[in-house]
């Protein structure tokens, strides 16, 4: 055969693969020095600052990775919003009722992935322009959570940080990682998870072959409606945990509009990340650091900005990583359109 | 009695809203038989052979395995039955390396995860064994369209495929390509596959089938083989009528040069779309046809002439001025018209009417419009005008360009770039996808443009159109101008050579 | 979002009207059911919630009053949702828009004291318009030359304005008078408040004018042609020479300048004052406004009423029938699905091979 056109096959060398990851490598050092001098210097605010980046970056996380495993099966999915709002007062009232915070976290879980549903239904059956259908689910998550919602409820109780044995004594890296709410530790589990899911197996093959050609999987007897409604209802169930976090691990109680844009963050931290869960889990460490950052200097009084500049940042952060300011980043090329099986 | 056939379809019938794809559609398929259904666009091959794999249903009609009746659902009832197909557009994953691409629905386990060293394997022992290489771990991006074609192969026979249907396979590949292509399909004829293809090129039917199937309008109207027919009796059985196969065309009397490209460079998304230094220049009263394959930078090379890309490098200069890079209505209003390659992309409107369609490019000039007010009367009269003067057949001037058929619409196009006083015509896949009288009309309307005083610059990826229509043929090839030759003085043969880079010219 | 129509008869000008509004009409009478059926579970009658609605939009003078104050605002985030639609752009900053129009008006309002009334009044209209344009091309120029999807954009933007606003009401623009304490700005004068003919509000009059002119400028002129151009095919627009990113740009800053003028109307018209936490979720409402209007400008007038009959006539119904206002939230989330479902459903059937009919939304996160 003509070797020709063989020999014009790109090889990919050692240093085309890996020189992605020397700036981030360098940059990750610099880091970690910079955070042991800090601690040196004042170990108290450097751990409170960790830990709240910790719980700040949870809702995000879960909510990028409902983002992810929705977008990789090429549906677009603006209504987390909705769902983790749904969610937390499904959660909560759950919690009220019955005390048992187990069955409130899977309530909350379980209102995420029906709405999830309710997103693919429109998405992928009724073809419905798919930023119509979030927005869809994002007015009725704000409708029906200002209807319910009823002052004066009194919670039994919220999750309580749990440490994992002699990794919680380790001074600094223990309290803030290894003493933290059942939520939290899943948060981080599911993010390494799912890298596994998407990367090593078959379903996760499918799943990104559905999102960037889904012609080409349905050929191969892929049904790519299937796939576009398990990996958007698990997609739900996991913002639904974000939800849950929200008020039962975090406030302990629900307010209207509670989730205040969080929803809409985590698809920044999920185009920041890239698509890809561990890069969405250290964009959500980034933006949950700017947002301790926040707390700790209004907390000091340190500079003199009124708090309304601080509160910004998430959103001036958010607009900057989409307009690419960071970097350019491809998401799954068949995201957004419906599937016709003409 | 009658040999076992491997497949038959018996009365498959299929409608689509307003057409009817397949009528009664009765084939046979031998054994190790390489079977070619020859037919123009639209007379329902493809409709047929997505039936057979799974992606339609009929609406009635059966599928025969081996003699027994084989409901065929959906293509994994089709793989499971042995049958492997290769669309016309590639089924790839651009971003998946060519391993994934391979194994995708029918991947190798070890636990829960994708066994990648097995699958390796098997891959280099089929393409061992059938002659198709390929590097497992390359990005399906990156690779030629030759070397993706044998991925698709690969693809159907790492699934056991004894059917092999391969749809329109040569519409990619250049002569060279074609070539080794033929070559494959007769390692699997020998190793016992049948194979089934689809094409509208007489002269791939006469060289490689065992047996032709002819259809038109959805009907099987001929079954002959290639020692019993002719490229003309063929073409005959395919339109229904007598056919004229070459172009009526006089000698060109070229004058001044109206058109220049100056060493243009444009990088493209990848390797392969990119234009690297081209230069050539069109007369008055001439057809330069630009030939060559498919993805060698022909698309990028017009957007760029046309204002619809940014070149990197180079100068387009026409009738003259050098042109401001990035500005199809500078171009258009310095009497450029350009036929595009995707008229639903480019081309046209679809949901509005003819009316607007018409005016597309013109509508802020007068009459069309009094300052930044729309003249509607005027853009009505226009419409009816070149309705008529086009022969363009619809109801009425304001019906939706989206409901018209493929041929008038670019009757719609062309009515609307040559009826401005142009200098240059581009027409890029002027014919593509339309029927034998709409491509009739086309052809005679750029010559009668050409012996007008007009420059006519011609890219197609049909060589017969190339070399019937034009005058001086430029041939590309990985981005570049190989090659600018007469076309009455070379060989169809010589236009394979140049058109796979295997012959370089010797002249400057 | 609309096909337009195939074959224009004049006879058929009312079947074609009758065409157009079917389908929204099914969406709210089919919202407005299962809105029964919840008020029904939740143990209210909703007869009487409806009928409390209406009488507190449409019962007397006053009520019709205030209906068409709550309807002014809506028409114009209605239009700046159904105009930026036509260039297939997602605007959800109309709220954003709104704020920042109406707190600049009413900085021109407090701040400058002894003009003439129609100068005074059209300063502060002109500015409040101007700080909307100014907020709206700044998604416009980030999706023309970036990519970013205005959809995020324009939502992270609505909380910047919350906040500055917020900022500016309760800090360098508050109200100094002595015994307050609320974070607002001052009254404005006199001379900027825009008069009332009646019980009608003379901004509604306005909304009404700038409507007609907008479905005059997307139907009539050029400049209308390029935005359809581009949202039905910006391929083919610029090949057709036009300037897809400007026209991008300019869409969304005139967009955002009928969502500020429709704050300042607020302001001017209604309120005046600037006040923080006046009317949140406006953004969405623009887009139910906007698609129950079928996008058309002129389309959007009687789904601003309706709305804005639902927003002015609730607190009767809260009063009388004890029913949380947060249930039109929901009915209007109702209608939002069916009237977008029930389009889609239909065109999906009759546009079977055909390309895409309806007007380019960005699909995904801007690729360039």
């Amino acid at each position: 055969m003509t070797s020709s056109s063989l020999s014009q096959v790109k090889t990919y060398s050692f240093w085309y693969r890996y020189k992605r990851y020397i700036i981030p490598s360098v940059l990750a050092t610099l880091l970690l020095i910079a955070i042991i001098i800090f601690y040196r210097l004042n170990p108290a605010v450097t751990q409170a600052v960790l830990a709240s980046t910790i719980r700040q970056s949870t809702p995000l996380i879960l909510g990028a990775l409902c983002g992810i495993l929705c977008e990789r099966a090429g549906i677009v999915n603006i209504g987390i919003e909705g769902q983790m709002l749904l969610s937390a007062w499904t959660a909560y009232m759950m919690n009220v009722w019955s005390g048992n915070l187990l069955l409130s976290v899977i309530v909350g879980a379980l209102t995420g992935a029906l709405l999830g549903m309710l997103l693919a239904f429109t998405s992928v059956t009724l073809k419905l322009n798919q930023i119509i259908g979030g927005t869809v689910i994002n007015i009725l998550a704000l409708g029906l959570t200002g209807f319910l919602y009823q002052t004066g409820m009194t919670t039994k109780g919220k999750l309580q940080p749990i440490p994992l044995g002699g990794l919680a004594d380790i001074p600094l890296v223990g309290p803030v990682l290894f003493n933290n709410p059942p939520i939290t530790y899943t948060a981080i589990a599911l993010v390494f998870l799912l890298q596994i899911y998407l990367f090593m197996t078959p379903w996760g093959l499918r799943t990104r072959s559905v999102g960037e050609h889904p012609r080409a999987a349905d050929t191969l007897g892929i049904n790519v409606f299937r796939t576009r409604y398990i990996n958007t209802i698990v997609g739900g169930a996991i913002a639904g945990l974000a939800g849950a976090f929200l008020t039962l691990e975090a406030v302990g109680s629900f307010e209207r509009g509670m989730t205040n844009g969080r929803g809409f963050v985590a698809l920044a931290v999920m185009i920041f990340g890239k698509w890809n869960p561990i890069g969405a889990w250290l964009a959500a460490l980034l933006f949950g650091f700017a947002n301790a950052m926040q707390t700790q200097f209004q907390f000091m009084g340190t500079f003199d900005i009124p708090h309304q500049f601080i509160g910004i940042i998430p959103y001036v952060l958010t607009i900057i990583v989409v307009s690419g300011f960071v970097g350019r980043s491809r998401p799954p090329a068949a995201e957004g359109e419906p599937y016709e099986k003409e | 009695m009658e040999p076992n056939y491997v497949l038959e379809t018996k009365n498959i019938c299929k409608d689509f809203p307003g057409v009817k794809a397949n009528v009664d559609v009765d084939i046979q398929l031998k054994t190790g038989e390489i079977l070619a259904i020859l037919g123009e666009n639209g007379a329902g091959k493809t409709t047929l052979l997505n039936i057979i794999y799974g992606l339609y249903s009929q609406d009635s009609g059966e599928i025969l395995l081996n003699g027994k009746s084989s409901p065929i659902k959906n293509p994994n009832d089709a793989i499971k039955a042995g049958i492997g197909m290769v669309h016309q557009h590639f089924m790839l994953v651009p971003v998946f390396t060519v391993l994934e691409n391979i194994i995708l629905g029918s991947e190798v386990l070890w636990g829960p995860f994708i066994n990648k060293s097995k699958a390796r394997q098997k891959i280099i022992e089929l393409s061992n064994l059938y002659g198709l290489e390929v590097d497992p771990d390359t990005v399906v991006e990156d690779i030629p369209v030759g070397v993706q074609q044998r991925v698709e192969i690969l693809k159907a026979l790492y699934r056991h495929a004894n059917i092999l249907i391969l749809d329109e396979p040569t519409a990619v590949l250049t002569p060279q390509e074609t070539n080794d292509l033929f070559g494959i399909i007769k390692i699997l004829k020998e190793q016992g596959v049948s194979i089934v293809f689809i094409t509208h090129k007489l002269k791939e039917v006469l060289e490689i089938a065992d047996r032709i199937i002819v259809m038109r309008r959805g009907k099987v109207v001929g079954e002959t083989i290639p020692s019993e027919t002719s490229e003309k009796e063929l073409a005959n059985m395919m339109v229904g009528r007598e056919v004229l196969l070459q172009v009526e065309k006089g000698i060109a009397q070229p004058k001044e040069i109206v058109f220049e490209v100056k060493h243009l460079t444009v990088k493209g998304s990848s390797q392969m779309h990119t234009v690297h230094n081209v230069s050539f220049e069109v007369r008055a009263g001439e057809i330069l046809g630009l030939a060559g394959v498919q993805g060698n930078g022909q698309t990028e090379l017009v957007e760029a002439i046309t204002g619809l890309r940014k070149p990197d490098e180079g100068m387009i200069i026409l009738d003259g001025k050098t042109m401001p890079i990035q500005s199809p209505r500078v171009m258009v209003e310095n009497g450029m018209a350009h036929i595009p390659e995707d008229r639903h992309k480019h081309g046209l409107v679809l949901p509005y009417e003819l009316t607007d369609n018409f005016v597309l490019c013109t509508y802020y000039q007068q009459p069309y419009s009094r300052g930044a007010i729309r003249d509607e009367k005027a853009i009505l009269e226009n419409a009816v005008e070149l309705i008529q003067r086009f022969d363009v057949r619809t109801p009425s001037p304001h019906s939706i360009a989206g409901n018209l058929s493929g041929g008038n619409q670019q009757k719609v196009i062309v009515g609307r770039e040559l009826s401005r006083p142009v200098k240059i015509v581009i027409a890029n896949q002027p014919t593509r996808g339309l029927d034998v009288g709409s491509i009739e009309y086309i052809h005679k309307t750029l010559v009668k443009m050409r012996d007008q005083g007009v420059a006519v610059l011609l890219i197609s990826a049909e060589l017969d159109e190339i070399m019937g229509l034009s005058d001086r043929i430029a041939v590309m090839y990985r981005g570049q101008i190989v090659a600018t030759v007469n076309a009455a003085d070379t060989s169809r043969e010589e236009m394979g050579l140049l058109m796979a880079g295997l012959k370089q010219q010797q002249s400057e | 979002m609309t096909a337009e129509t195939s074959v224009k008869k004049p006879a058929n000008w009312l079947l074609s009207i009758w065409r157009s509004i079917r389908v929204p009409l099914v969406a709210i009478i089919l919202a407005l059911i299962i809105g029964a059926i919840i008020l029904l579970v939740t143990g209210v009658s909703p007869i009487k919630a409806y009928l409390a609605l209406f009488k507190g939009a449409f019962g007397s003078t006053k009520y019709l009053q205030r209906t068409l104050e709550k309807t002014t605002p809506l028409i114009f985030s209605g239009l700046a949702v159904a105009f930026a639609f036509k260039a297939g752009l997602f605007n959800i900053g109309a709220q954003g828009q709104l704020l920042l129009g109406a707190i600049t008006s009413a900085f021109i309002g407090f701040s400058l004291k002894g003009l003439p009334p129609v100068l005074h009044i059209s300063l502060a209209l002109i500015g409040g318009g101007l700080a909307g344009a100014f907020y709206g091309f700044i998604p416009g120029m980030l999706r023309s030359f970036t990519g970013a999807h205005e959809v995020i954009t324009t939502i992270m933007l609505n909380y910047v304005a919350i906040n500055i606003t917020d900022y500016l009401a309760d800090g360098p623009w508050k109200d100094t008078s002595p015994g307050n304490v609320v974070a607002m700005t001052p009254q404005i004068e006199q001379s900027a408040r825009i008069p009332f003919i009646g019980p009608v509000p003379v901004g509604f009059l306005i909304a009404i004018v700038i409507s007609v002119l907008i479905w005059y400028i997307l139907g009539k002129t050029n400049l209308g042609f390029e935005i359809r151009t581009v949202g039905l095919n910006p391929h083919a627009a610029k090949y057709a020479g036009m300037r897809t990113k400007m026209i991008l740009v300019l869409t969304l800053v005139i967009s955002g300048l009928l969502a500020g003028i429709g704050g300042a109307v607020e302001t001017q018209g209604v309120v005046y004052r600037y006040q923080p936490g006046f009317n949140t979720g406006l953004g969405f409402d623009g887009i139910t406004i906007a698609l129950l209007g079928r996008t058309s400008p002129l389309g959007v007038i009687p789904a601003a009423l309706l709305i804005g009959a639902m927003k002015a006539g609730s607190n009767v119904m809260q009063f009388e029938a004890g029913v949380a206002k947060e249930i039109l939230d929901v009915i209007q989330a109702l209608m939002l699905f069916f009237v977008s479902a029930d389009m889609i459903v239909r065109w999906i059937i009759r546009v079977r091979k055909e390309s895409a009919e309806e007007v380019t939304l960005t699909t995904s996160w801007g690729q360039k």
